[in-house]
C-alpha cells in the first residue's frame, strides 16, 4: 500500500515567524514577485516562493485548522458559517438546558422519593395534565428549532450568482481542482498531501498541508461543484461549515463566500480506504490582485496538464 | 400489573436432557436465551477488543499499532458489525427476549421451539463468517473489510475486490435471516399465547417493546437482504446497480441500507425501553406512569423511524424540500421519546426506590440516554450536520444512545434479572460498583467525542492532525475504565456462582408484579404448564 508502514513523526509545526513575517511586508509592497515557473512537476513548488506568492503568512494560522483543547466549532469565515455557528450556540444551550432539567428532577428523586425518605409510595400512574404538557411542551421547542432550521437550509442550498466556479475530484488519495477557462483559469492540478516533515511549510500542520491549494479570492461567491473519479470522498473546510459528498456519476454543488484572507484545512470526510486520513483539502483566500497573479502564474505550471485527464491512483497505489 | 399464582410448580419433576442434547439442540427457550446471551457477551468481548485497539492507536497523533490505516478501518468496521449485530441484538433480542417474553405473558415456551433453535445457530454461523472475513484479502494486499459499518460502494465494490466482503456479506445475510425467523417467532408468540385475561393493553412493556422490535426487524431487514444482494452481484457478476458507468447509484445504496438502518437504531434501543420500565416501576415500588402513553410512544417510534432515513445523509446532494421533509420527519421522532423519558421520571416521582445495582443503571441510562438524544435533535438539522456529518460529534451522540443507551440496560437488565437467571444472588456492591465505574469511563471516553467533531476531526482516521491529540489522550483513558468495568461484571458472576446463595423466588418485593417473579429462581424448566389467569387490571 502506499501509506503502509510510513510512521509520521510527532513533531509540530514550528512557524518560522521570522521568514513569513518577511514575505508578508514583502508583499504590502504589492509588487507580485515573479517566481520560478520552468518547473512544472507537482514537487517542485518550492515552499518559499508560494508564501511569496501568496502573502500567507503564520497570521493565519491560528484560523482554519482545529486547536488544541477545543470544545466548540472551528472559527468561522462565511456569513453562513457564522450563521450556523450561532444557531448551534442556541442548539446547545436549548439542549443543556433539557439536560440540566432532567438530571434536576432525577436529583430530586434521588434526594426525595428514596426508600428511607419516602417509605410509602404513592400509587399515581396518571395526570392527563402533566401528559398532554409533555406532549405539547416538546412540540413548542421543535418548533422554535425548526423555523430558523429551514431558513438557515434555505439560505444554505439556494445559491446566489457565482463569481467563480471550481470543479473538485476526489481522487484515491488527493484532490484534483479544476477552473474552467471562461473565468481566466483552463487549468487543472492535483493536491497532494505534504508527507514530509521537511517539506512542509511553516503555516502547515501535519496531515492538513497540501502541496498545491486551492486558491480562491475573498469576498467572492464561489461555486464548487464535486465530484470523484473513483469512491466516495468528501470535500469539506470546516471553517467554511460545508460538507458535500463526492460521488462518482454525480456532481454536488455547494457554494460560499469567505469573508477573510487566509490558509482553511478540511479533511477527507467520507471512508475511502487506505488514504483517508492523508487527503487534506487546502484552501487558500487570498486577495483579488494576488488571486489574478496566482491565476497568470498557476495557467503556465499546470499547463502541461491540461486537458490529461488526472492519473488514477486507485488501481496500484494499495 | 396484572398478577397470577402460578408458582406452585417449582419442583424438580422435569428430568433434564443430556448436556449435548440441551445445549445443542436445544428448543427450550430459556436454554436459548442463555446461550444468546453467553453468545452476546463473547462477541461483545471481541468487539471491545477491537475498540480497544482503536483507541490504543488514537491515543496519540501518528501511527503506532497499527502498519496502515486500511488495517484500522478493518478494526472500525468490525467492532461496528459486531456490535450491532452479534452483542447488542442477541443479547437484548434473543437473551432478554426469549428468556422474559414467554415467562412475562405466561406461555410455557415461545411458539415455534425448534425456530428458536436454528435462529440461534444460524447467528453462530453468522458471526464465524464475519470473523472468517477478518482474515481473507479485502482491499489489494491486505485481510479484512475496512468500509465502514455501512458498507458503501464503490469502496465496497471496486476499494475491496478480495472475498472479505463476500465473507461480510454471507454473514449479514445469515444474521439478518435469524432475526427475521425471531421476528416471525416473537410476533407470533406476543399475539397468539399471552396468557388467559392478558389483553394487549394489559401486558407488560417489555412484551410491547420486542413486539414493536419485531415488526420492524420483520419489514426493515429484507432491504437491506436485497441491498447487499445487489451489492454482491456487482461484485462478483458484473450488475451494476451501484455503479454509475452502468448506469446506477452509489446513493440508491445509502438509501436502501438507511431505509433498513434508521430502524435498525430503534431496534437496538426499543428493547432496552422496556427493559429500562420494568426496573423503575420494580424499585419505585409504583405501576408504570402512562402505561399506554408508553405503549404507543414506543409503536409511534417504531412507525416514524421507517420515514427518516435520509437524515443520516444530508451530505449526498438531496434537493432543498428533500433536506426540509427529513428535519422535520427526524424532529418528530423526539416527541415520543420525550414522553417516555418524562415518563419514567413521572414513575419514580413520588415512589419508594431502592437503589439497588439494576436501578442506578437504569436510573443512569435515562440520563445519558436524554443526553444522547437532545444531540440527536441538533443533528437533525441538516443545516447543522452538516458540519457535523462524518465527524466525531456523531460517533458521540450515537454512543451515548447505543453504548451508554442500550449497553446500560443490558448490564441493568443482567443484575435485574440475574437471580431469575441462576438462582443466584449476586452481591448487590458488585453491580453498584460496576456502575460507577462504567458511567464515568463511558463519560469520559465519549463526551470528549462532542469536543473533536465540533473542532472538525472526521470518523474513522487512524492518525490525525496534532491538535486533536488532547481530547483523543482523555477518550482513550476513558476506554480503558470503562472495559475494566467488564471485568468486575465477570468477577461478579463468578463470585455469585461460587457463593451460591440461593435467590427467592421474587427478590425485589411488592414493586416486582410480572409474571416471571411469579415463578421459582431459576424457573422450573418448563412453566406455565397450566396456565396463569391474569385478573388485576389497573395501569
Amino acid at each position: 500500500m502506499a501509506q503502509a508502514g510510513r510512521r509520521y513523526s510527532h513533531a509540530r509545526a514550528f512557524p518560522d515567524a521570522f521568514m513569513a513575517l518577511g514575505h508578508h511586508i514583502f508583499r504590502s509592497f504589492g509588487t507580485p514577485m515573479r517566481i520560478e515557473t520552468g518547473r512544472r512537476s507537482v514537487t517542485a513548488l518550492s515552499t518559499a516562493a508560494v508564501a511569496l506568492v501568496l502573502g500567507i503568512s503564520e497570521a493565519w494560522a491560528a484560523a482554519g485548522q482545529p486547536s488544541p483543547w477545543e470544545t466548540g466549532m472551528q472559527e468561522m469565515v462565511t456569513e453562513l458559517g457564522q450563521n450556523v455557528s450561532d444557531f448551534h450556540t442556541y442548539l446547545t444551550w436549548l439542549m443543556a438546558a433539557i439536560c440540566l432539567f432532567v438530571l434536576a428532577l432525577l436529583l430530586v428523586i434521588v434526594a426525595r422519593f428514596n426508600e428511607s425518605k419516602n417509605p410509602v409510595p404513592s400509587k399515581t400512574t396518571h395526570n392527563t395534565l402533566l401528559e398532554v404538557a409533555w406532549t405539547i411542551v416538546p412540540v413548542l421547542i421543535l418548533v422554535v428549532i425548526a423555523i430558523p432550521s429551514f431558513r438557515l437550509l434555505r439560505e444554505q442550498l439556494v445559491p446566489p450568482q457565482a463569481d467563480l466556479v471550481v470543479k473538485v475530484t476526489g481522487y484515491s488519495w488527493y484532490w484534483g481542482y479544476e477552473y474552467p477557462a471562461d473565468q481566466g483559469g483552463g487549468f487543472k492540478f492535483d493536491s497532494n498531501m505534504v508527507t514530509e516533515d521537511s517539506a512542509r511549510k511553516p503555516d502547515q500542520p501535519r496531515l492538513l498541508g497540501a502541496d498545491n491549494a486551492m486558491v480562491v479570492p475573498v469576498g467572492k461567491v464561489v461555486r464548487v461543484q464535486v465530484t470523484s473519479a473513483d469512491v466516495m470522498h468528501s470535500f469539506t473546510v470546516p471553517s467554511f461549515y460545508f460538507k458535500v459528498d463526492a460521488i462518482p456519476g454525480r456532481l454536488n454543488e455547494v457554494w460560499f463566500k469567505a469573508e477573510k484572507e487566509g490558509v482553511y484545512y478540511g479533511q477527507c470526510s467520507e471512508l475511502c480506504g487506505n488514504g483517508h486520513p492523508y487527503m487534506p483539502i487546502e484552501v487558500r483566500v487570498v486577495s483579488e490582485q494576488q488571486y489574478a497573479a496566482w491565476l497568470a502564474e498557476a495557467k503556465q505550471r499546470y499547463a502541461s496538464t491540461d486537458d490529461s485527464p488526472a492519473p488514477t491512483k486507485f488501481a496500484t497505489a494499495q | 400489573m396484572a398478577h397470577a399464582a402460578d408458582a406452585a410448580h417449582a419442583d424438580h419433576h422435569d428430568h433434564l436432557p443430556s448436556f449435548w442434547r440441551r445445549w445443542f439442540y436445544s428448543t427450550n427457550h430459556k436454554d436459548i436465551g442463555t446461550l444468546y446471551m453467553i453468545f452476546g457477551f463473547t462477541a461483545g468481548i471481541v468487539g471491545g477488543l477491537l475498540s480497544i485497539g482503536m483507541r490504543l492507536e488514537l491515543q496519540e497523533p501518528g501511527l503506532q499499532f497499527f502498519s496502515n490505516p486500511q488495517a484500522f478501518n478493518v478494526f472500525v468496521t468490525g467492532h461496528g458489525l459486531i456490535m450491532v449485530f452479534f452483542m447488542v441484538m442477541p443479547t437484548l433480542i434473543g437473551g432478554f427476549g426469549n428468556w422474559f417474553i414467554p415467562l412475562m405473558i405466561g406461555a410455557p415456551d415461545m411458539a415455534f421451539p425448534r425456530m428458536n433453535n436454528i435462529s440461534f445457530w444460524l447467528t453462530v454461523s453468522a458471526f464465524a463468517l464475519m470473523l472468517c472475513s477478518l482474515f481473507v484479502e479485502g482491499a489489494p494486499g491486505s485481510l479484512g473489510f475496512g468500509g465502514g459499518w455501512t458498507v458503501y460502494p464503490p469502496l465496497s465494490t471496486v476499494g475491496h475486490p478480495g472475498p472479505a466482503l463476500d465473507f461480510g456479506i454471507f454473514a449479514l445475510h445469515l444474521a439478518g435471516a435469524a432475526s427475521i425467523l425471531g421476528a416471525i417467532n416473537f410476533i407470533t408468540t406476543i399475539l397468539n399465547m399471552r396468557a388467559p385475561g392478558m389483553t394487549l393493553h394489559k401486558m407488560p412493556l417489555f412484551a410491547w417493546s420486542m413486539l414493536v422490535t419485531a415488526f420492524l426487524l420483520l419489514l426493515s431487514l429484507p432491504v437491506l437482504a436485497g441491498a447487499i444482494t445487489m451489492l454482491l452481484t456487482d461484485r462478483n457478476f458484473g450488475t451494476t446497480f451501484f455503479d454509475p458507468s452502468g448506469g446506477g447509484d452509489p446513493v440508491l445504496y445509502q438509501h436502501l441500507f438507511w431505509f433498513f438502518g434508521h430502524p435498525e437504531v430503534y431496534i437496538m434501543i426499543l428493547p432496552a425501553f422496556g427493559i429500562v420500565s420494568h426496573i423503575i416501576s420494580t424499585f419505585s415500588k409504583k405501576p408504570i406512569f402512562g402505561y399506554l402513553g408508553m405503549a404507543y410512544a414506543m409503536v409511534a417510534i417504531g412507525v416514524v423511524g421507517f420515514v427518516v432515513w435520509a437524515h443520516h445523509m444530508y451530505t449526498v446532494g438531496l434537493s432543498l424540500q428533500t433536506q426540509a421533509y427529513f428535519v422535520f420527519a427526524t424532529m418528530v421522532i423526539a416527541v415520543p421519546t420525550g414522553v417516555k423519558i418524562f415518563s419514567w421520571i413521572a414513575t419514580m416521582w413520588g415512589g419508594s426506590i431502592r437503589f439497588t445495582a439494576a436501578m442506578q443503571w437504569a436510573v443512569g441510562f435515562v440520563f445519558l440516554f436524554t443526553v444522547g438524544g437532545v444531540t440527536g435533535v441538533v443533528l437533525a438539522n441538516a443545516p447543522v450536520d452538516r458540519y457535523m456529518h462524518d465527524t466525531y460529534y456523531v460517533v458521540a451522540h450515537f454512543h451515548y444512545v447505543l453504548s451508554l443507551g442500550a449497553v446500560f440496560v443490558i448490564f441493568a437488565g443482567m443484575y435485574y434479572w440475574f437471580p431469575k437467571i441462576t438462582g443466584y444472588v449476586m452481591p448487590e456492591w458488585i453491580g453498584k460498583l460496576h456502575f460507577w465505574v462504567a458511567f464515568i469511563g463511558s463519560n469520559i471516553l465519549f463526551f470528549p467525542m462532542h469536543f473533536l467533531g465540533l473542532s472538525g476531526m472526521p470518523r474513522r482516521y487512524a492518525d490525525y492532525p496534532d491538535a486533536f491529540a488532547g481530547w483523543n489522550m482523555v477518550s482513550s483513558i476513558g476506554a480503558y475504565i470503562f472495559f475494566a468495568g467488564l471485568f468486575i461484571f465477570m468477577f461478579g458472576v463468578v463470585y455469585a456462582f461460587i457463593r451460591k446463595e440461593k435467590a427467592a423466588a421474587n427478590p425485589w418485593g411488592e414493586g416486582a408484579t410480572t409474571l416471571e417473579w411469579t415463578l421459582s429462581s431459576p424457573p422450573p424448566y418448563h412453566q406455565f404448564e397450566t396456565l396463569p389467569r391474569v385478573i388485576d387490571t389497573h395501569h
